[in-house]
């Protein structure tokens, strides 16, 4: 284990852990504030990749097709919202995880028909498609450099937009308490179905840009969903400074651990043993972490308040 | 006493289905009905205990492959490998569980599925039992000797009795002492506690019955295909589990053996009709949910009254 290859792994993880915090926002966004749980958020992430697919085909441009994939991902968003989600308000969570999952069964099934199952690739833009040199004997593609750095981006004007601006406002007080909100004369109606759409499109970012590095096939959205579940779990449900931190604790923990796990176990056990055992160990290691904290936190590490 | 007339006759009509059926249909029915026996076992802590575990396909699995697994080292016989099965489940349950039930409502929703993932990517990485791509089974298990499984009339014979036990274990488990504190802990906790009773040691019981008789029909799922795969753990089988609980009506222990023979026959049916039968189930299951207080009101009843 050299030096050099656990910077590239910190840096991979980093930038999973960036794409679970986009994922992970607007799903703790929409449970948060709208007390609604949208098991059908890891489609909507899902749904991005392939908008993007269609998008930058059509237009033969990376840089066009992102505004346009993100603006169809809002439309969708809304008109999900008006058609089931607006539905569920106040509804138990089992109606809620039950019907999203028929929006899954829905939306899966329709893009299979649609763009067929066989995975598909957006191409890299031109302008990113190289490496950059960090240090002596380091590359990193430009590309995920870039991936990382829009992340954090997002997550900063998601900051200021929920702590310094007139909707953030409205956001919070929503949160805690909604019905007080709509008595003041606010159309709580049309900031839920904007808070769920913006969760929407915060997916579809996350997909369309993961799009370039990772194949985009049908089942995409189901694996980042459980994980996403986890960081809001281990942040505690609601918070979006306990989905950054748990993002990134997720995407740390598990890349280096499939990275470095199994070299590590060698050093106590026999090669065939750590090999064997590695890559299991390895994609449990997320939940055992949860599993540890919750323990410890069972409301998570950043609990938002009841 | 209608409920009681009601099941007589779901069973009846179970138990004459081999005098029609071709092996085909008795596949089908097989498989419903082991669908049924772990939907009612979730339904028994979901409508007992007002617990949504969203980890039920990982006992299910962690039951096949048990069987699959003992019979590649060369147990064959049902007689021990069951009771592994239905222990190897509870055991995963026990330790999930106690986790799992320091928590409350959805954050036990999303946990529950958490543990249920991590059963699942195990499964994926057991590479010496076939990995990704599952274990294909060198034939059913046999009792004390004997190859009855094998015959698809005795099959079915053996899941319809295990289930009809299963129904009536929850239903007596319900009535009891011990149902009417899970009960009593779904309706009022902050009563309950008053009364000076814990409920977190009776839910784990109750969580780890349900998983050792999701474990049992794993492992008579194990025996219906002849092979286990990670896919019998992923949590969309999960979801399908709540799916038909609910369709049928959590509160009794009826109701989840109505649920699971509908949506696996409905699926069936919509198979038929097209390849993308999903496009169709989907839109169903959120009408289901939206129209919900109809049904609950018709297939309900109180399991605990």
């Amino acid at each position: 284990m050299t030096l050099t290859l656990f910077l590239v792994q910190m840096l991979n993880g980093l930038q999973l852990g960036i794409l679970l915090f986009l994922v992970a926002a607007g799903l703790t966004l929409v449970f948060g504030v709208m007390d609604v749980i949208n098991l059908a958020h890891g489609v909507q992430y899902m749904l991005g990749a392939y908008l993007m697919v269609t998008a930058t085909a059509l237009t033969g441009s990376f840089w066009l097709g992102l505004p346009l994939a993100l603006a169809a991902a809002l439309v969708l968003g809304l008109l999900l919202e008006r058609l089931v989600i607006r539905q569920l308000y106040g509804r138990d969570h089992l109606d809620q995880v039950l019907a999203t999952f028929g929006i899954i069964l829905f939306v899966s099934e329709a893009v299979r028909m649609v763009w067929g199952s066989a995975p598909l690739a957006i191409p890299m833009p031109e302008a990113l498609s190289g490496s950059v040199r960090l240090m002596d004997g380091l590359n990193y593609p430009v590309y995920r450099l870039v991936l990382i750095g829009a992340g954090l981006g997002v997550a900063g004007l998601l900051y200021v937009l929920v702590t310094r601006t007139r909707a953030g406002m409205l956001l919070r007080a929503g949160a805690t308490n909604a019905p007080m909100v709509s008595a003041l004369g606010v159309d709580i109606n049309a900031l839920f179905a904007r808070i769920f759409a913006f969760g929407a499109m915060l997916a579809a970012f996350a997909g369309a840009m993961a799009g370039p590095i990772l194949s985009v096939e049908p089942g995409m959205g189901d694996n980042l969903l459980i994980l996403a579940f986890v960081v809001i779990v281990i942040g505690g449900i609601g918070s979006m400074r306990g989905a950054f931190v748990g993002a990134l604790l997720v995407g740390l923990i598990d890349t280096l651990g499939r990275s470095f796990l199994t070299d590590i176990l060698k050093l106590v056990l026999s090669a065939s043993a750590a090999s064997a055992a590695g890559p299991a160990l390895a994609s449990m290691s997320v939940y055992v972490l949860m599993a540890a904290i919750l323990f410890f936190r069972p409301r998570g590490l950043f609990p938002a308040p009841a | 006493m209608t409920r009681a007339l009601l099941a007589l006759a779901v069973f009846a009509a179970l138990a004459a289905v081999p005098v029609f059926a071709d092996t085909a249909l008795l596949t089908l029915v097989a498989r419903a009905m082991i669908f049924a026996l772990a939907a009612v076992s979730l339904g028994f802590i979901l409508g007992q205990g007002g617990l949504v575990s969203f980890g039920h396909a990982a006992t299910m699995g962690i039951g096949a492959y048990a069987v699959g697994i003992l019979m590649e080292e060369g147990v064959r016989d049902a007689l021990v490998a069951f009771p592994v099965a239905m222990a190897a489940a509870g055991l995963f349950a026990l330790v999930t569980g106690a986790i799992s039930l320091r928590t409350r409502g959805v954050y036990f929703i999303m946990i529950t599925l958490a543990f249920g993932q991590m059963a699942f990517f195990v499964t994926q990485s057991l590479s010496a039992y076939g990995g990704d791509d599952g274990l294909t089974l060198a034939a059913r298990s046999t009792v004390a000797g004997a190859r009855w499984l094998k015959d698809p009339k005795t099959f079915h014979y053996v899941v319809l009795g295990l289930l009809a036990l299963t129904v009536l274990v929850c239903a007596m488990l319900a009535r009891s002492p011990f149902g009417r504190v899970l009960a009593a802990g779904r309706d009022n906790e902050r009563r309950l506690r008053a009364l000076g009773v814990d409920p977190y040691a009776y839910r784990l019981v109750a969580y780890v019955i349900a998983g050792g008789f999701a474990g049992l029909a794993g492992a008579l799922y194990a025996n219906l295909t002849e092979f286990v795969s990670p896919a019998y753990l992923s949590w969309h089988r999960s979801a399908e589990f709540i799916v038909m609980v609910v369709a049928g009506g959590p509160l009794s222990a009826l109701g989840p053996v109505l649920g699971a023979l509908g949506v696996v026959l409905l699926e069936d049916g919509l198979a038929h009709l097209t390849e993308h039968w999903r496009i169709i189930f989907g839109p169903l299951l959120v009408l289901l949910v939206l129209a919900r207080g109809g049904l609950k009101t018709l297939l309900g009843g109180r399991r605990d009254g």
